[in-house]
């Protein structure tokens, strides 16, 4: 494939080169009595290349939303994440209307009025109801957009702290997560780079009571149907926890804790098993078995078949191996939940044993 | 050219001590140092140019490597070397710096520099009728400042640890720490001082800039008569000195935390096995300093470009540009709102969600006023009578793909849909068509414009076509596609997206964009081959070759110290008078001719508008 690839570009920048080297050629014996301004011909040519144009954009904007609308996010694994796609498919809705409607007129307008020997332009300087008119329709448009879109974001950002949220702490290093779960009592024990030190790689304080029984996980498991408030946490450099299935991001900042909060609302399983993932693993496991032939062929090893699996990832430059800074996450029923949480060693005992080993 | 227009000019006398006799110039003088605004905007230009050829091919690097992520291309060992790409495939390293420093040569170099400073400088003294910038040597100091902050960018591809690579935003902390990051080391340092000196010859020259339009106008040029050019370079100016200075403040103080042990932006870092000293900064302040320049800075980018257009649209659709109290207006709104929507950039970086909330209000009022310009463009061609030169074909696709990037902005705008798609290939995609190609098109179309008056000759129309449709059509098939690889999800600045195999779907997607990338930057050797050959082979060009109202059609081709070589010519009306009937509606103002330049004094049978 890839190669096949190459071959199209260098074929197609031969085309290129081909052509601008014949333009060329026909440049120049032309120039005898050519003043380089436009003549009717050329605005005749170019008025038709113009509608020709907007035909290729047209159908091409088309055969982007035909082919590459399913790489789409699936069906949003959080309570706000359904809100938040209402409000995107009516965004993308009402600019598509307004970009075909625009577009058309701009290139038809071009391709229409084309310039003529003798042709008058009408003398057309102002018109305050057409300026009113296209000054007060986008007022009231976007006046409808932003009221729905705050209302939405107040809805998603506004935590209620009484509520029953189960609170964890990402946190973020070059290059990868940690998770930490604040335990029985839900809240997380005091933490500060300082007392980074052995095996308290986060550098949560020892003394504070708060964190004897907090657990420190590689992997995100979250039970389903539960709220669950984020604190953010970062030892270097900016980082920015996203989680593109749930519709969630917030940037991870050094010197400071931010939060954001969602429920999670379909589990791994549900959602591996839904119609959109199948397909799409089935595809990607295609694409992946051709490049293993595509390996194997080289003498390297093949590519894993690929298994769904929630994930974490950075999205904002951290460095050099910012592409890889990744985290599993697993959205599993409360009891499977409780299984795994308690399986997990606390942080008072992982000192505990730390001290006994000394 | 009308008789009328040229009997204005020749009226004047000699009576002008400074310019009626030229001092002999050297080669020097003429050419190096010059404090002539003429060749002051050829040498921003072609600078401009030099650092757009560097920054398109870094991108057409970059955009190689994540086509095809990990192989070996003898191209990557020609240009970046053994070190940063070993048996020909691209390190992280190399990666990170290509995008880091395409984005600061495109957005600074070509695209401020080398868009506004070009046309600011060339059109000011031109359109408003004065015999050159305020002050010619301040004018001078900042060409050359530019050139030395272009060098020092340069030369920090060369330094051992590497350019700078945090991305053009360089959020600290990982600008300000070399552990991590190589390229945070002296390639930081050079990026810094570069930009500190980009950002003087900035200030220096849009106080110039501003200073001329207000004082040197000619006679009758009142505010209300200047062309739509000059209203954006002017409001652009003014943007540039209220923001820029936020931006040195910023990169000073980051100077300070990497060299002299404060703590402005930095805090609670354990880096490397060791805790830094630093204590009590906080990186969220520097992205609001950073981002109240690099907000104003995009409409600093695209109002140039936008004022280039107005006046070739109307031009070549020999038609008033529609509405131009509502333009005049919306440049002002632009120009006010852009101060106060740099919050967008930051709906998830912790700031206060309220704020989010304010920022989300303001940025999309902002919508209003562009939506307005739209409108009016398409209006003006609305039976005109349109010429096609390659200018005018530049500043319809200006229009278009104005239209496309701006409409997805209403989604970047909204908090709420800013979470999902913040910082993936979504946003790549809109600025680079509301900003990057749309002010490139400005460039382009006014190049292929003003060519006769920057150099007195022709560019090739033909060549001009081909440049420009292979490029309409390379820049959507280009960015429309990437929207799409965005709403996936496809973090921005990923060396390669391997290491999830959820996206393995998206790599043919990639290619094509990749091979529409190739395809777009080569064709842009046309523009470079048009460019160079019409300098010195190209058709002569005639005094008023568009048959345009503007007074810098009333100059001679040879560029002359003074622009004008008598008097300076008074303007009677704004200069929109294309197509203007006279008051029986027989024929043109003046008969035979469809446009009526602004040096001409209001005729006996022609009606008075308020301009």
């Amino acid at each position: 494939m890839t190669v096949f690839l190459i071959i199209v570009v260098i074929a197609l920048l031969g085309i290129t080169f081909w052509q601008m080297s014949k333009i060329l050629k026909l440049s120049k014996s032309s120039s005898s009595d050519d003043s380089q301004v436009a003549t009717d011909k050329d605005n005749k040519n170019q008025a038709y290349i113009m509608l020709g144009f907007v035909i290729f954009f047209y159908v091409f904007m088309f055969y982007n939303f035909w082919n590459y609308s399913k790489f789409y996010l699936p069906e949003a694994a959080s309570a706000h994440g359904s809100e938040y796609d209402t409000l995107m498919f009516i965004s993308i809705g009402l600019i598509m209307v307004v970009q075909v409607i625009t577009q058309f007129l701009l290139h038809y307008f071009a391709y229409k009025y084309k310039g003529e020997k003798g042709k008058k332009a009408l003398f057309f300087a102002d018109n305050d109801k057409l300026e009113f008119i296209w000054t007060i329709i986008p007022v009231i448009v976007l006046a409808g957009l932003i009221i729905y879109g705050l209302f939405t974001w107040s809805d998603i950002m506004n935590v209620d702290e009484d509520e029953d949220v189960m609170v964890v702490e990402i946190y973020a290093y070059q290059f990868g997560w940690k998770a930490r779960y604040s335990g029985q009592d839900n809240t997380l024990g005091k933490a500060n780079v300082r007392f980074i030190e052995g095996v308290n790689t986060l550098g949560i304080d020892k003394s504070d009571s708060y964190a004897k029984d907090d657990k420190i996980a590689s992997e995100l498991h979250l039970p389903v149907d539960k709220t669950v408030l984020f604190k953010f946490r970062s030892q270097d450099v900016l980082h920015s926890a996203y989680f593109p299935f749930f519709r969630a991001q917030m940037n991870v900042v050094p010197g400071m804790i931010t939060q954001f909060s969602f429920t999670p609302t379909i589990t791994s399983k549900d959602m591996k098993n839904s119609e959109y993932m199948v397909d799409k693993v089935r595809e990607i496991n295609e694409i992946r078995k051709d490049k293993s032939k595509e390996l194997m062929a080289k003498g390297d090893l093949a590519l894993d078949p690929y298994e769904f699996e929630y994930y974490l990832l950075c999205n904002k430059i951290c460095g050099v191996s910012h592409y890889n800074m990744q985290m599993k996450i697993v959205v599993e029923e409360e009891e499977d939940f409780n299984k795994w949480i308690t399986e997990q060693e606390s942080f008072g005992e992982t000192m505990a044993k730390q001290e006994e080993n000394k | 050219m009308s008789a009328i227009a040229n009997a204005t000019v020749a009226e004047g006398h000699h009576g002008h001590d400074d310019h009626g006799h030229h001092h002999k110039e050297t080669f020097i003088t003429k050419y190096i140092f010059s404090q002539d605004h003429k060749m002051i905007a050829k040498q921003f230009l072609i600078t401009g140019l030099i650092m757009g050829t560097i920054g398109i091919l870094m991108s057409i690097l970059f955009r190689i490597q994540i086509a095809w992520p990990e192989e070996s291309f003898k191209v990557f060992e020609f240009f970046l070397g053994e070190k940063y790409a070993t048996d020909g495939v691209m390190n992280p390293d190399a990666y990170l710096a290509l995008v880091t420093i395409h984005g600061t040569i495109m957005v600074f170099f070509v695209l401020t520099a080398g868009l506004s400073g070009t046309f600011s400088n060339l059109l000011i003294p031109l359109q408003i009728g004065a015999r050159d910038m305020a002050s010619g040597f301040l004018n001078m100091v900042s060409y050359w400042l530019f050139f030395i902050s272009s060098v020092i960018m340069l030369s920090s591809l060369f330094v051992e640890s590497g350019p700078a690579s945090a991305g053009w935003t360089i959020y600290p902390p990982l600008s300000a720490l070399p552990e991590a990051i190589p390229g945070s080391g002296t390639g930081m340092t050079l990026w810094l001082v570069s930009m500190a000196i980009f950002i003087a010859q900035s200030l220096i020259g849009s106080l110039n800039y501003i200073v001329t339009v207000l004082n040197l106008r000619t006679n009758g040029m009142s505010m209300t008569r200047l062309p739509l050019t000059i209203w954006a370079l002017f409001v652009t100016a003014i943007i540039g000195v209220v923001s820029f200075p936020v931006l040195l403040s910023a990169a000073l103080m980051l100077i300070m935390d990497r060299s002299f042990g404060t703590s402005f932006f930095l805090s609670d870092i354990y880096i490397k096995g060791e805790v830094l000293a630093h204590q009590g900064g906080s990186p969220v302040l520097f992205e609001h300093l950073f981002w109240f320049l690099g907000h104003p800075e995009v409409y600093i980018v695209i109002l140039p470009a936008l004022g280039i257009t107005s006046e070739i649209i109307a031009t070549n659709s020999r038609k008033p540009i529609f509405g131009y109290r509502a333009m005049v207006a919306s440049i002002l709104a632009i120009a006010f709102l852009s101060t106060i929507v740099w919050g967008h950039h930051m709906f998830v970086s912790g700031m206060n969600p309220f704020l989010g909330s304010v920022f989300t209000f303001t940025t999309l009022l902002i919508a209003i006023p562009s939506a307005v310009k739209a409108f009016n463009y398409i209006t003006t061609l609305w039976k005109g009578n349109l010429q096609m030169n390659p200018g005018m074909l530049f500043s319809i696709g200006l229009v278009s793909t104005f239209i496309t990037g701006g409409l997805t902005g209403i989604i970047l705008g909204d908090s709420t849909l800013d979470i999902n798609v913040h910082d993936t290939y979504f946003v790549i995609a809109h600025f680079h068509l509301v900003m990057g190609i749309s002010a490139l098109y400005g460039l382009f179309a006014g190049v292929y414009h003003w060519f006769p008056k920057m150099f007195g000759r022709m560019m090739n129309k033909n060549l001009g076509y081909i440049h420009f449709w292979v490029t309409a059509i390379g820049a959507y098939g280009v960015f429309f596609p990437m929207h799409f690889i965005g709403m996936a999800g496809l973090p921005r600045r990923y060396y390669t997206n391997t290491n999830f195999p959820y996206f393995d779907d998206l790599a043919d997607t990639n290619v094509l964009i990749t091979v529409f990338a190739i395809i777009t930057a080569c064709v842009q050797l046309v523009f470079i081959y048009n460019f160079i050959s019409s300098i010195f082979y190209g058709k002569k060009a005639t005094q008023n070759p568009w048959s345009s109202n503007t007074l810098e059609w009333t100059t001679p081709v040879e560029h002359i110290h003074g622009n004008w070589p008598g008097e300076i010519p008074s303007v009677y009306r704004w200069s929109y008078d294309y197509s203007k009937l006279n008051e029986d509606e027989t024929d043109y103002v003046i008969p035979g001719q469809d446009f009526v330049p602004q040096n001409v004094p209001l005729q006996k049978n022609e009606e008075e508008l308020n301009h």
